[in-house]
């Protein structure tokens, strides 16, 4: 009865092997540039003894939020040195800003493409669509394939779950500022390039920022995932908890992941709304009221879907 | 507006003094007394022509069946047509007023001005260049030294200062950033903001925002500013101020201006000419008095029906030839003859280039007569009052109650244009175009007119100087 099958599956096998075979040179330098990049951030974090580290954490938290998210930070931190997770976490840690940091500086020229032009906008959102929907395990196995285990694959299948907000949010903020502000550059007889550094980008900040905090968040979710092809960090740490049924280190690890999550997510909403501390104060609040697209207040509203899912 | 009366009758007292440049085309009877106020000597800034937009699909072929006559209602399915062959000229320092209701296409018609939209069909032409279809590079050098723009919502950059607001446009024509901040401030201090050069817009009043907005157009230094329903956005006291503001700005920058609005008080306050537009179209081009006396189809006429028109209409625009003048040099027997022609009992005398000297009553020149010696001169008074040719009509009422005599009206060096019978300033009013029935003639004589020939009979030995009629 059922004779009837789209080999689909056979046909990205194919490709797969077609680009395995005739692009591997590619891969190996991406699979470098990202390992180098990853190393170099962990070597960073994870060199110096945690309190160093903890301190400087502290410090912008409290720069950035005020006090009491600063003291909220210590105890945080002090969780998770107290769990004996803190080297765990500065490798997951560092693979989520190093995925993060790349799918960022992917998806916001991207976004301001799709921004200018209708076209690539209705191209990229169909594919952003299946970037993020699609489940991220998925990703793992050609990543394996083309970079081999290790924290690389990770890397990669993050960037590629990660980056549909960031792509998304760059566009709405860009499409977003008032067109007549944007018509005044024009009329002034400003070129094109310099609207977008001059007006489009600084007003569509928050916006864009907002769109960087779910890239951040999202890079953090896929921790479990990446640690499944071998990438160091709290995941790790998961899934030996899964396989032994060890539900004390199971908790310990997942929580030293919340508390990164809320870390990034205050501290990345905080720097994208331009409310810290010495803009609040030279600045009167009616100004900060009248932003619609306040990336504070989008970041909680999405934040049960951002939180990790591990 | 009931509470700015009284500021504004000063205000339109002020825009007397600025010099209106141009007369629409020229349907009045009486052109040799109204030119005086438009001598189309100013050269050319804008011109547009056959200017035609149309959105959605189709456009060009929809622009082609419109020039060949269909009705709108006609266009092939997913065109609008915005703008329809609109012409005309705007020339230098004059206030261009394009006034419509939403949807009439002036905001289209504007954005084509400074290539912001590009036109389906018909060229703008500003300061003797050609700007439609011409390359992107060279239409932003156009924008940045010839046309400026002052936008309804401000359209400032909220991230920017005031000051850095208003440099706006010399940054992008390259001034170093100390002369640009420096000139940025002199123009703040201009449209009366000293002060507040460091404030971010989000700061400032709607009104204030404007200013800033109006200051940046002002410091690009541009010779035309465009201006889409730039006040529309202000409360009307507000906006009342900025209209003043404006037009004393103008006055002594003397800027080309093209003003979008929907509001007809509005147009004919600033409007040196006004454009009227209706459903894309240009119903009629004329000064606010030619719009108003003379509407060019029932659509205007509705529309200026609830215009103020005692504050349109100015005393140069309804005034008569004045019939009862006699030159100085013509003595009394020619003015006496000139009262009981025209069956009134005062005249009014001319000197040199028909300079206003004063007013000669009926029983003094009959006493001349009589007495068969004097000259006018002896027996002219100043018992009367002269008003400058672009008053308002709702100046003139006062004068009108207090002097018997019909209002003269003078130009700046005391010429004798022509006189304002009350019978004329009540028909005016009452939108009567045709006074030529009504005895427009005052004051009626005091003396019967038997006894003026009488008079004028037995003196009649000597010969008559030259002719009195002026």
């Amino acid at each position: 009865m059922i004779d009837f099958r789209i080999p689909l599956g056979d046909w990205v096998e194919t490709i797969v092997d077609f680009v395995t075979t005739y692009l591997g040179g590619f891969f190996a330098v991406v699979r470098t540039i990202f390992g180098g990049m990853y190393t170099g951030v962990d070597w960073v974090l994870a060199t110096p003894p945690f309190w160093i580290i903890a301190l400087l954490v502290t410090a912008l938290a409290i720069w950035a939020r005020g006090w009491r998210f600063g003291i909220g930070t210590v105890i945080g931190l002090l969780v998770i040195v107290g769990v004996r997770q803190w080297d765990n976490a500065m490798d997951t840690l560092a693979l989520t800003l190093v995925a993060a940091f790349i799918a960022v500086v992917i998806s916001i020229p991207l976004g301001i493409w799709a921004a200018k032009s209708p076209v690539v906008s209705a191209i990229l959102r169909p594919i952003l669509d299946f970037l993020q929907t699609m489940p991220a395990f998925v990703y793992l196995i050609p990543a394996v394939i083309l970079f081999r285990v290790g924290v690389v694959p990770g890397i990669v299948a993050t960037i590629a779950f990660a980056m549909a907000p960031g792509v998304r949010l760059t566009e709405l903020g860009i499409r977003g500022v008032d067109a007549e502000v944007v018509e005044a550059g024009h009329a002034f007889g400003a070129a094109p390039r310099r609207i977008l550094r001059q007006i489009q980008l600084p007003l569509a900040l928050p916006t864009i920022m907002a769109g960087v905090n779910q890239v951040i968040m999202l890079s953090l979710s896929m921790v479990v995932i990446a640690s499944m092809v071998g990438a160091p960090g709290l995941g790790k740490d998961i899934i030996q908890s899964i396989q032994r049924i060890d539900v004390g280190l199971g908790f310990e690890a997942g929580l030293a992941v919340v508390i990164l999550a809320i870390l990034l997510d205050r501290l990345t909403a905080t720097l994208g709304s331009g409310r810290r501390g010495a803009f609040a104060r030279r600045r009167p609040a009616a100004a900060a009221g009248t932003n619609p697209t306040d990336p504070a207040d989008l970041a909680s509203a999405d934040r049960a879907s951002s939180t990790p899912s591990a | 507006m009931a509470g700015d009366e009284g500021e504004a009758t000063g205000s339109l007292r002020e825009c007397a003094t600025r010099t209106p440049a141009v007369t629409g085309p020229d349907r009045d009877p009486r052109p040799d007394l109204v030119r005086h106020r438009n001598p189309v000597t100013e050269p050319i800034v804008l011109r547009v022509d056959g200017l035609t937009k149309i959105f959605g699909r189709h456009a060009s072929e929809a622009a082609a069946r419109l020039r060949r006559g269909s009705p709108t209602s006609e266009l092939p399915a997913g065109a609008t047509a915005a703008v329809i062959d609109a012409s005309f000229e705007v020339r230098a320092g004059e206030i261009f007023v394009v006034m419509g209701l939403s949807g009439s296409g002036k905001s289209t018609l504007i954005r084509m001005l400074n290539g912001l939209l590009e036109p389906t069909a018909g060229t703008v032409t500003v300061g003797g260049e050609t700007i439609t279809g011409i390359a992107p590079k060279r239409l932003r050098e156009i924008r940045r030294s010839r046309i400026s723009m002052v936008f309804q919502h401000f359209a400032l950059l909220p991230h920017w200062t005031v000051l850095q607001n208003v440099a706006y446009g010399l940054e992008l024509q390259g001034v170093p950033k100390a002369e640009r901040l420096a000139r940025a401030a002199e123009v703040v201090e201009l449209v009366g903001l000293a002060g507040w050069g460091e404030k971010l817009p989000a700061e400032l009043s709607g009104g204030m925002r404007q200013r800033v907005g109006l200051a940046r157009a002002l410091a690009a230094d541009t010779d035309v500013l465009l201006m889409d329903e730039a006040f529309s956005a202000l409360d009307p006291l507000i906006r009342r101020e900025m209209q003043e503001q404006l037009v004393e700005l103008q006055a002594t920058l003397g800027k080309t201006i093209i003003f979008i609005t929907h509001d007809l008080n509005e147009a004919m306050f600033l409007g040196d000419r006004i454009a009227v537009m209706r459903n894309g179209r240009i119903v009629q081009i004329g000064t606010p008095e030619d719009i108003l006396t003379d509407p060019a189809n029932d659509y205007v006429a509705q529309f200026v029906q609830d215009v103020d028109r005692a504050r349109v209409l100015t005393a140069g625009g309804v005034m008569e030839p004045a019939r009862a003048a006699v030159a100085d040099s013509a003595g009394p027997r020619a003015a006496l003859r000139v009262m009981r022609d025209l069956q009134t009992s005062a005249v009014f005398v001319t000197g040199r280039d028909r300079v206003l000297k004063g007013v000669v009553r009926d029983r003094d020149a009959m006493r001349l007569v009589r007495a068969g010696t004097g000259s006018l001169g002896d027996i002219t008074s100043d018992d009367y009052s002269a008003v400058a040719a672009d008053t308002p009509l709702a100046e003139l009422f006062v004068p009108a109650v207090e002097s018997p005599l019909p209002l003269a009206v003078t130009d700046e060096r005391g010429r004798l244009l022509g006189v304002v019978p009350r019978v004329t300033l009540l028909a005016a009013l009452g939108n009567l175009t045709q006074t030529g029935e009504l005895p427009a003639v005052e004051p009626p004589p005091t003396v019967p007119l038997a006894i003026i020939s009488e008079v004028l009979e037995s003196s009649a030995d000597a010969t008559e100087p030259q002719g009195g009629r002026a």
